[in-house]
């Protein structure tokens, strides 16, 4: 009696302390916006010759969780993947709570966030981007159709005839959404690899680069929020999360492939100007970015513990690294393309003293730092209501003994 | 100028050997546009090279290239930036977005970014201070007339366009369509820049883009730049 009370004050202390932490997010993001909004990036550390910073690396980073989370549920219901159909919902959910996350950072990112529809009166379907506004569109629809039929599909009463055309409908909608996730998030990669001016980005394995990175860190995403915020903690949820673990660990380590493939062909023979670019990011001034955010802490450590361990908890933690860490991956493919001169000498052919604005430098400022933590209490909020408006995202006790038969 | 528009075709010739590197054109453009801080069409590359004591310094004025082939064109989603038909690369501001996809795309890095600061934010401060605050207001308040319009400088929740847009010489269409070299052009001490109608053939800047020690800048990626220098 005594324990239960002292695990109930205990659970309601940490309670309180995470709400504050939102509160503060949320002040703290909801000023930046107030800033953003009066007076334009002026606060913002990127410039005219780094045009594209942390925002734009956070959209991408929000993108490829939705498109990973998203890819896990369609799979469950077009393959009928029986195993994964309790997480089929919480995926989806994931899916829809992290794609307005990037779609918000990306929005503030823009010069003139009011004319964004004018890509929709009048698109160049050329640009690369022009499609991944539409491919967006069309994918946002698709996926909050998807969660509404999920969740009808779980409504308490539902008759096994309705049932069955609701899984039906899920399954056709998923098989629209595989090609149409795959073009996105691939499309994301070759929103960059098409810019022939910039040779750090102009690899034709980037498309496949982002989308594998986009299953990464979903998945591992997915994983993370399996393992500690999953209700029952019975057997069945522990294989489940093993699975996950091992699906986590494999894509980490293709995902290493390719990262390889990426870095290790430029620079092979130590010449051009791609190696050069490749050096910034090893040994540049933010080496740490890569070796011990991504490398040690993305990479080696969950490998290891997802190899050797079987309890959830862990790997809940080793997938929670891989989720976060995979940030640094997503800034060291957007910066380092842009940090060099295009010609040699136009850094220092003329300055900006009042704004610092023609500089390759670029460091986050605390401006832009303030609008990320903005999104992410965004995306909790976001969270905490579809969690208490759909409940049935988690499994029903008898759904969730299926799993593993 | 009599001729129709589209049977124009404008080129610029910078003989480097001429320029001495005195900025004048870049200053000239700055003047012409009111152009802000963090904006800048035409700077000059000053290139310190070889080792003592065999050095020599060599400048790249670098305008907009208004490439025949714009890799900047086709990126813009809402196709707010295309190739006239005299050559010339332009933006519509009331068009762009603001979302730099360009900016990223030109391999002359020949667009900036109108961030919407002015030449008074930091000025009132030092010995002067006052007295540059004052002309800085006085500057900013001066409209540009760039595409032939008027714009001035806004802020606020909406900014006022070219604030937030992405900026870029436009061989001062403005003035040529009053028969009037750009600015560069004109404030050039060393008359090193040439401009004219590469569709004459009699024009000097016909004669110069022909030679043998003229050359455009990153030809390999068959961008097909309209400025030509002559080393």
């Amino acid at each position: 009696m005594a324990f239960s009370s002292l695990g109930t004050t205990h659970r309601a202390g940490r309670e309180r302390l995470l709400w504050a932490l939102w509160v503060l997010a949320a002040i703290i993001g909801g000023l930046g916006f107030y800033e953003r909004l009066a007076h334009g990036d002026k606060a913002a550390d990127f410039s005219s010759y780094v045009p594209w910073g942390l925002w734009v690396a956070a959209y991408i980073y929000f993108s490829g969780l939705s498109a990973g989370a998203f890819l896990v549920a369609a799979a469950t219901y077009v393959f009928r993947i029986r195993v994964l159909e309790p997480i089929s919902r919480l995926s989806l959910l994931i899916a829809a709570v992290t794609l307005p996350m990037g779609l918000l950072m990306i929005g503030v990112d823009l010069g003139h966030l009011e004319r964004a529809y004018l890509v929709f009166v009048r698109p160049q379907f050329h640009s690369m981007m022009a499609w991944m506004v539409w491919l967006y569109t069309a994918y946002l629809i698709l996926l909050f159709t998807m969660l509404w039929v999920s969740l009808k599909s779980v409504q308490p009463g539902r008759n096994p005839g309705a049932v069955t055309n609701d899984l039906a409908t899920l399954r056709v909608l998923g098989l629209i959404g595989i090609p149409l996730v795959i073009g996105f998030a691939g499309g994301v990669g070759a929103l960059f690899a098409t810019v022939a001016a910039r040779e750090y980005w102009h690899s034709p394995l980037f498309p496949i680069f982002f989308l594998v990175g986009a299953l990464t860190s979903g998945t591992a995403f997915l994983t993370a929020v399996v393992s500690w915020l999953w209700p029952s903690r019975d057997a069945a949820w522990k294989e489940l999360v093993i699975l996950l673990g091992r699906i986590v660990l494999a894509l980490v380590l293709i995902e290493f492939i390719l990262e390889w493939a990426e870095f290790s062909i430029p620079s092979w023979y130590q010449i051009g100007s791609t190696y050069d670019l490749i050096r910034y990011v090893l040994f540049g001034p933010y080496w740490y970015v890569f070796w011990l955010v991504h490398l040690l802490a993305g990479v080696l450590v969950p490998v290891l513990l997802l190899a050797k361990t079987r309890s959830p908890g862990i790997i809940g933690l080793s997938a929670a690294l891989v989720a976060v860490t995979f940030f640094a991956v997503r800034l060291n493919l957007v910066i380092p393309g842009l940090i060099t001169p295009e010609l040699r000498g136009l850094e220092q052919a003329y300055s900006d003293p009042i704004g610092n604005r023609l500089t390759f430098a670029y460091m986050p400022s605390w401006f832009e730092w303030q609008l990320l933590l903005g999104v992410i209490a965004f995306g909790v909020a976001l969270w905490f209501v579809g969690t208490r408006l759909f409940p049935h995202v988690f499994p029903r006790p008898s759904q969730s003994s299926e799993v593993g038969q | 100028m009599s001729k129709p528009i589209e049977q124009r075709r404008w080129g610029m010739v910078i003989d480097t050997r001429k320029c001495v590197g005195c900025h004048s054109c870049n200053v000239g453009c700055i003047m012409e546009n009111k152009l802000p801080p963090g904006v800048v069409y035409r700077p000059v590359i000053d290139l310190e090279v070889g080792s003592y004591p065999n050095v020599n310094r060599k400048f790249l004025p670098r305008p907009c290239m208004q490439c025949d082939n714009p890799p900047c064109v086709p990126v813009c989603p809402v196709k707010a930036t295309w190739k006239r038909t005299d050559g010339v690369v332009v933006i519509d501001y009331n068009v762009c977005i603001g979302c730099r996809y360009c900016i990223t795309a030109c391999p002359y890095q020949a667009r900036t970014f109108d961030f919407g600061q002015n030449w008074s934010n930091n000025a009132a401060s030092g010995r002067d201070g006052g007295l540059a605050l004052e002309t800085g207001r006085k500057y900013e308040q001066e409209p540009s007339f760039e595409y032939g319009a008027t714009w001035r400088r806004g802020d606020g929740v909406i900014p006022k366009s070219p604030v937030g847009n992405a900026r870029k010489c436009t061989f001062c269409v403005h003035r040529l369509e009053h028969s009037q070299l750009p600015m560069c052009v004109t404030t050039c001490i060393g008359r090193a820049t040439v401009f004219g109608d590469l569709n004459e053939p009699g024009t000097l800047v016909s004669q110069q883009v022909i030679r043998n020690n003229a050359v455009s800048l990153k030809a390999e990626l068959g961008t097909a730049p309209k400025v030509v220098y002559l080393i």
